[in-house]
């Protein structure tokens, strides 16, 4: 069993409620922030832990923070991003819904580091009964003294809300959700400047999400170098994956970063194995916005070292013969998947979220959609591959925010690794007529009638 | 289909509504009373059978104090606000890739042909509606629907069965109560 920092406590009965929190340690992050350091030094302890934001992104939190501008004298903000909508995410959801003081507590001290009065709790509309919890605790927080003005005696104020979103996964991306938390549409804001000088209201702010904020009180606690020391030199600390797709036991787990991907996926402490014993075909490890990876890269790199649960081996060999750890979406498949199909969901699934802002991305995700769809059915042309490569080229580093190369990479990616069952699309119509064409016949069984190598 | 300017909807803003209302806009400092739209629109059309008419999205706009137009921009952009009377079990299957792998597609399929509607209309009594949804986070728990403010996972036909039925016979609470 490895390290656990933030589900330790999951199985404590009724530890979604404040007296049972409580009478296990919770709150006392903010009673040693507020009593016995200033907010440099709690800053300090978080960048020491060099955790990395867990969002997706991966941007060090300590350093997010200490960009924040306390000079202006401006009121600062602490906006926590709980608007978890990345295909294969369903982690903060778990730790809101079933230990939601665990944010709170991890708010309130992390506010006081960044001097913040006045803080939110992003949350994303589908989310709705998570939300009911999270209001219903804070009440219960403001009650106990942990919330309102002058906390613990210290002089120190800070209030708390959690604001509902209304359904639309741009608002994941920190300037769009600073929009919407405006009362406005998600249309993500040009950078710079950045929130840390100019965010909500445009005031300095930082913006976290859920699983980084609720690492803050065991790294004060703890201290920021004990945190360090868990997992690997360049990825310190636990992350929580959520696993999903074709194995026997989905679901959110935490690892200390740096154990293979073969254990991951096989041992009976997460996975449990493929489902049916079926073989493994694919893997999209972080989140539908990451390169899928075929079966020969994801227990092996390309050099044949193993691939490790970590930001720096996911990564290895680049968008050529690697990944990214992302927001720990991890989603498992086997042999009866059709990438061509997956592909067009998720393409379908970001032209449905593309805020139409910017023309590439607007039209781009629509064109790859429809061209996608025309391969699946069976109307697809040889070109259209080229076609698909040609388009994800043009979307990729040319829009606003990431949602453009969010939508571009998966498709690359594919094509990629994966450009001969394309081709099998195409040349072989008749025999992809079915939705669940690789269920009775997967592609292995006819990949001969492809004779072009893959490239 | 009827479009939404042919049908009048019943405004009624009750005094436990508007203290809601007040509330939520206590949540933001006083000169920005408008970014508690998003929040106050999710009460709003609870209340009034799930959607929300032009009339009722002016009457948002009067009680913030913004322009009506700040209202109908967000309402279009965001997924969850209706524009158009609903079914009242609105079935909002979560269609992306860890659903679609799971079967979700056979599911709506099945669901469809049971209420004898396609996805989008909703059966004439207006009791039932099939969506397909993107991801809705809960992709280890796949199929699942979203139904009022939770979620319905792990999904079967068996279940869908007995989820139509228990609506049917009224044992099916759309709002979560977390007290």
């Amino acid at each position: 069993m490895g390290k656990q920092i933030l589900l330790d406590k999951i199985n404590v009965p009724g530890i979604k409620t404040y007296e049972v929190y409580r009478k296990e340690g919770g709150y006392a992050s903010v009673e040693k922030a507020l009593k016995s350091m200033t907010p440099d030094e709690v800053v300090n302890q978080v960048k020491d832990s060099q955790l990395k934001g867990r969002g997706g992104a991966g941007f060090p939190m300590g350093m997010k923070w200490s960009f924040i501008d306390k000079k202006s004298g401006k009121p600062r903000h602490l906006v926590c991003n709980a608007d978890e909508s990345e295909p294969g995410t369903f982690k903060d959801r778990y730790l809101m819904e079933y230990i939601p003081h665990l944010l709170i507590e991890g708010m309130i001290t992390a506010s006081y580091a960044l001097e913040a009065n006045l803080s939110y709790i992003y949350i994303r509309g589908e989310y709705m009964w998570v939300f009911k919890i999270l209001e219903k605790a804070i009440k219960e927080a403001y009650a106990a003294g942990w919330l309102g003005k002058n906390i613990l005696g210290t002089g120190y104020d800070l209030d708390l809300y959690v604001h509902v979103g209304g359904g639309a996964y741009i608002c994941g991306e920190e300037t769009a959700l600073i929009e919407s938390l405006e009362g406005k549409r998600g249309n993500p804001r040009i950078k710079p400047p950045f929130p840390a000088i100019s965010g909500l209201w445009q005031n300095p702010t930082v913006v976290n999400n859920v699983e980084s904020i609720s690492a803050v009180p065991w790294i004060v606690m703890n201290s920021g170098a004990e945190y360090a020391k868990i997992g690997t030199e360049k990825s310190t600390g636990t992350k929580l994956i959520s696993a999903s797709g074709h194995i026997k036991k989905p679901g959110v787990y935490e690892i200390e970063l740096g154990i293979s991907v073969y254990d991951f996926i096989n041992s009976d402490e997460y996975c449990g194995g493929m489902l049916d014993d079926r073989p493994l075909k694919a893997l999209v490890p972080g989140g539908s916005s990451v390169p899928i990876l075929p079966a020969h890269l994801i227990y092996k790199t390309a050099n044949g070292e193993d691939r490790l649960m970590s930001y720096e081996s996911m990564q290895d060999g680049g968008f050529a013969s690697g990944s990214m750890i992302g927001s720990g979406g991890f989603i498992v498949y086997n042999d009866t998947t059709c990438i061509v199909r997956n592909t067009w969901n998720f393409s379908r699934f970001y032209h449905h979220e593309s805020c139409g802002q910017c023309s590439p991305c607007r039209e781009g995700t629509g064109w790859l959609e429809k061209v996608l769809h025309r391969i699946e059915t069976g109307h697809g042309r040889e070109e259209d591959i080229d076609l698909l490569w040609s388009i994800q080229s043009k979307i990729e580093g040319n829009t606003i925010c990431p949602l453009g190369d969010a939508a571009a990479w998966p498709v690359a990616a594919a094509i990629r690794h994966f450009r001969d069952e394309f081709e099998y699309h195409v040349r072989f119509p008749e025999k992809i007529k079915n939705r669940d064409h690789f269920v009775h016949e997967p592609f292995e069984k006819v990949r001969h009638l492809v004779s072009k190598e893959t490239v | 289909m009827k479009q939404s300017h042919d049908i009048q909807q019943t405004i009624n803003i009750t005094p436990a509504l508007m203290d809601r209302i007040n509330e939520l806009l206590g949540h933001y400092p006083a000169d920005k009373r408008k970014s508690a739209l998003l929040p106050i629109l999710h009460d709003v059309q609870d209340a009034h059978d799930n959607w929300l008419s032009v009339e009722l999205m002016d009457k948002v706009a009067e009680i913030i104090g913004i322009k009506p137009i700040e209202v109908y921009e967000v309402v279009s952009f965001y997924t969850m606000f209706n524009q158009r009377p609903i079914g009242k079990y609105m079935f909002e299957f979560c269609q992306t890739s860890c659903c679609a792998t799971r079967g979700v597609e056979d599911l709506m399929d099945y669901t469809c042909s049971k209420l004898g509607v396609g996805v989008g209309q909703p059966t004439p009594d207006g009791m039932f509606e099939v969506r397909g949804v993107e991801c809705l986070g809960a992709c280890g728990y796949a199929p699942m629907m979203q139904l009022g403010d939770t979620y319905r996972e792990h999904l079967t036909k068996e279940k869908i069965d007995q989820i139509i039925e228990d609506c049917k016979a009224g044992k099916v609470n759309l709002y979560y109560n977390a007290e």
